[in-house]
């Protein structure tokens, strides 16, 4: 068989690498919060195992034996012969940490960090305890080849016990690329073993099919090991065969295995493993033959098929066309309407019916791109580890709603934000260890990260149980570095927003880790990109929490259209707090041509949306206009001046800068029923703009 | 050995050069009108012409970006050729028309007054750009072909397209 395996069979074990590292974090997580059963350190050990078999396949040496050895400490933990402590624990994090590092390191064709590895390798023989003797045990999965050594020991032992194992090997079998002969000599090891197959089902050779198995066994086993250890080594097959293991009672079974010294004898008139192997050679390597791609240990409690791997690109032209679709067809009403069909005529029927099932399309094709956010929470923990490490801090990390499905793509540039804040919760958010002691709570401080679905948004909660944000401090060093000015009067939720603005570090010292300069306000404007928002809330002496909240998806959003200086735009549902009509709103002059309206009892500056984009003076009177107030992260108001509301629906978000670029002021485009376009504009960036004047009273001018 | 390669060499050369001869000769152009002069742009950037439609207007945009039109989905840039040119801006009308061309990835209307012909021109008759012409137009345009008696003014696009809102702004 050839071992040219193609860069299609190389990325699959790579995807495949992705799910089992992530099953093994899932299984880790488990361990550190102590609920774990002994199947879940199976399943981890599973998973490396599988990691270390696919990478013996494609050569991947550095891997593979950082993964060898990795195993072998689990398989220590799985018999018992190794106690789970927080010791073990943490490494056997930090080896999982890297030998996600090494995967990517074997995919990207980059060095692998042997001193890490190295650095690992001794730690975990230290656990361990005796150094193992390389030699001794290569990699016991190999693409193919066969060296079998049967030299069984020939002694009976007093203490030993007898099994008979009825063994059958289902198509699946070979097909994920088992192989009998592997399981047997492992088996051997466990102590005599002899084999029997039974011939009797295979037909004549022009009825033979050779991807069906035609064989079965019936095996012998004399051991001191359990049960359960003999199950153990079909764990890999499980599903993928028929097996009964029997303890034989050697009086009471006579017919079958008689006394034990008969055993031996059987051992010797039975055909040798080699010669059964000779046999069942040719339709093993038939159905291997069939699919070679599938030449690794599969773990066989994942449920095939149950996914498929799309490439993204035709997921998103998918949703593009999907998205005209919706838009010819507000077109189409558009037109119809203008015709004046009597709403229960077939066509307004027709229509209306079409109307909902292109509304479930699109829903249908968005979800295709939602995934959930468990593997960037998982991403946080190691995050939250080196953080802890790093400061020297004992840290726990709770994620909840980690099956929140999210788009691709948001999740793909949520990364760095939450990174930037997860490290940041460890490094200001948390106490000290000793702080903590004194201020009553336990050492080990917590970082919950959760996530939610709530109003059709996605809300993402970092927090922490630390002492919570030190107002004064943060104002006294907001002030020192002339962020505000000295008699500004604040609210503790305007100070906690001063964390915020660029260029401010509320630690002492700035740390290697989260005070790097580039601050939260970097963060904040990486979440602002995907049209989301940071909040922010603390308690002091209880901790702070972060609150992130966005959209779900970047295709559709739910906006309300209206018309200024003969345009028509959109602006985010969102972002509107509320509607005004100025004739009944208090508005006062403020300066030259600043003016203000009176609302709950602030004062929230008026900005005309016609002059922001230069296509008109602002108006005199406002009495024909409508006031539109929207409100941005730092709880910054603003009332927008419109011309009229028209509408509130989903539109199809458009991208303005695959042809043009981006336009201050404007978050994007869309397509109108009428088939013109209209922009989409962001609150945000107006309030920015508008920062010079009307908005420059307020108390953060600094953030221009 | 190398006696063969340099001949493969040569060979190969040859059969470029007259792969390339050939386009030359015949090149296909869109000639249109754009403030009482003529233009042209290589036939093969033309993706269609429709048209004028009411744009949408761009706030902060030059004034020679007309706005942004629909085009099957896309939100696609109009530019004023004529305001582009230095030649004054055109107040569109429906007997206006909208030259759809592709550069790259970016897809930019150009507003013109009428679309003329169809013109196959030869390469060799191409002409630099005479030296009196303004800067403004020099910059613009890659070169000068005279053809059915008018002198058709042949119009550098990537220089005429909006690189970026950004500049724009």
């Amino acid at each position: 068989m050839s071992l040219v395996i193609s860069d299609d069979f190389r990325d699959s074990f790579f995807q495949e690498c992705e799910d089992l590292l992530e099953a093994m974090n899932d299984g880790f997580r488990l361990m550190a919060d102590d609920q774990h059963e002994m199947e879940t350190v199976h399943a981890v050990f599973r998973a490396v195992h599988s990691i270390k078999g696919g990478a013996g396949a494609f050569g991947l040496d550095a891997l593979v034996d950082f993964a060898h050895h990795f195993e072998t400490a689990l398989d220590k933990l799985r018999s018992g012969k190794l106690e789970l402590d927080d010791d073990v624990m943490s490494l056997f994090q930090r080896c999982g940490d890297h030998l996600a590092d090494l995967v990517v390191a074997a995919r990207d064709g980059a060095e692998p960090a042997a001193d890490v590895s190295a650095q690992l390798h001794t730690d975990l023989e230290e656990i361990i305890g005796t150094p193992r003797d390389e030699g001794t045990e290569a990699p016991d999965f190999m693409p193919l080849g066969l060296d079998m050594d049967l030299s069984l020991p020939s002694m009976s032992l007093p203490g030993q016990r007898s099994f008979v194992i009825e063994f059958e090997a289902f198509p699946e079998l070979f097909r994920s690329g088992n192989e009998p002969a592997l399981l047997f000599r492992t088996l051997s090891r466990l102590g005599t073993l002899s084999v029997e197959a039974e011939t009797d089902k295979i037909p004549a050779l022009d009825a033979l099919d050779g991807a069906q198995p035609h064989v079965t066994w019936r095996l012998t086993l004399e051991t001191e090991s359990s049960e359960g250890e003999i199950a153990e080594v079909f764990e890999f097959v499980e599903g993928l065969c028929r097996l009964e293991i029997t303890e034989m009672d050697a009086p009471e079974l006579p017919i079958e295995a008689g006394p034990l010294p008969t055993l031996e004898e059987l051992t010797g008139g039975a055909p040798t493993l080699e010669e059964i192997v000779e046999t069942e050679d040719a339709p093993a390597k038939t159905a291997r033959a069939a699919k070679p791609g599938a030449a690794k240990p599969e773990n066989a409690s994942k449920a095939a098929g149950a996914t498929i791997r799309v490439d993204l690109e035709r997921v998103d032209k998918l949703i593009n066309l999907v998205g005209e679709l919706v838009i010819k067809e507000a077109m189409l009403s558009q037109s119809i309407n203008q015709m004046g069909l009597p709403s229960e005529s077939d066509v307004s029927v027709g229509l209306e019916s079409l109307k909902q099932l292109a509304g479930e399309i699109q829903e249908g094709v968005m979800a295709i791109r939602a995934q959930p956010v468990k593997p960037m929470f998982q991403r946080m923990s190691r995050i939250v580890r080196e953080a802890g490490t790093a400061t020297g801090k004992r840290v726990r990390l709770i994620t909840q709603g980690e099956h929140t499905e999210v788009d691709k793509t948001v999740i793909e540039r949520l990364v760095d934000p939450l990174t930037h804040m997860i490290r940041n919760a460890v490094d200001h958010g948390l106490e000290t260890p000793e702080d903590r002691r004194a201020a009553g709570k336990p050492e080990e401080g917590t970082v919950i990260l959760s996530a939610a679905h709530r109003s059709g948004r996605v809300m993402i909660d970092i927090s922490d149980d630390g002492a919570g944000i030190n107002r004064p401090k943060v104002r006294k060093l907001a002030e020192e570095k002339g962020l505000i000015s000295p008699d500004a009067e604040l609210s503790p939720a305007e100070i906690d927003n001063l964390l915020f603005l660029p260029g401010f570090s509320s630690k002492d010292e700035v740390s290697a880790l989260s005070g790097r300069g580039v601050g939260l306000d970097v963060a904040r404007s990486e979440v602002q990109a995907l049209g989301g928002r940071v909040s922010i809330t603390s308690t002091p002496g209880e901790g702070t929490t972060f609150s992130i909240s966005l959209p779900l998806t970047l295709a559709v959003l739910e906006g309300m259209v209206f018309d200024v200086a003969g345009q028509t735009m959109v602006v985010p549902i969102t972002a509107i707090q509320e509607t005004l009509q100025p004739k009944t709103a208090e508005i006062q002059p403020i300066g030259q041509d600043g003016r203000v309206v009176v609302n709950r009892d602030k004062l929230v500056p008026i900005v005309d949306l016609g002059e922001v984009f230069g296509f008109r003076r602002a108006p005199e009177s406002l009495d024909n206009h409508v006031l539109l107030l929207v409100e941005t992260d730092n709880n910054r108001r603003c009332a927008l001046i419109v011309d009229g509301i028209q509408d509130q629906r989903q539109v199809v978000i458009k991208s303005l800068e695959s042809n043009y670029g981006h336009v201050q002021g404007i978050a994007a485009a869309t397509i109108l029923g009428d088939g013109r376009i209209a922009l989409i504009i962001d609150p945000d960036g107006i309030i920015r703009d508008a920062g010079g004047h009307a908005v420059g009273d307020f108390h953060f001018a600094a953030t221009g | 050995m190398r006696s063969v390669t340099s001949t493969l060499l040569q060979r190969g050369n040859t059969m470029l050069d007259e792969m390339t001869n050939t386009r030359s000769m015949d090149r296909e152009v869109v000639a249109f009108r754009v403030a009482g002069q003529d233009f042209c742009i290589d036939i093969m950037s033309v993706r269609e012409i429709r048209g004028w439609t009411e744009t949408t207007i761009l706030p902060h945009a030059q004034r020679y970006v007309k706005g942004v039109i629909n085009l099957r989905g896309s939100v696609v840039p109009v530019v004023d050729l004529s305001e582009r040119l230095g030649l004054g801006q055109i107040e569109p009308g429906p007997r206006h028309v909208i030259i759809i061309t592709v550069i790259g990835s970016q897809t930019v209307g150009l507003l013109a007054e009428v679309v003329s012909d169809i013109l196959t021109v030869n390469d060799n008759t191409m002409q630099p750009v005479p030296e009196i012409a303004s800067e403004s137009a020099r910059a613009y345009i890659s070169g000068v072909v005279v053809a059915e008696e008018k002198m058709i003014r042949k119009i550098d696009l990537a220089r005429v397209l909006p690189t970026s809102g950004k500049e724009a702004a």
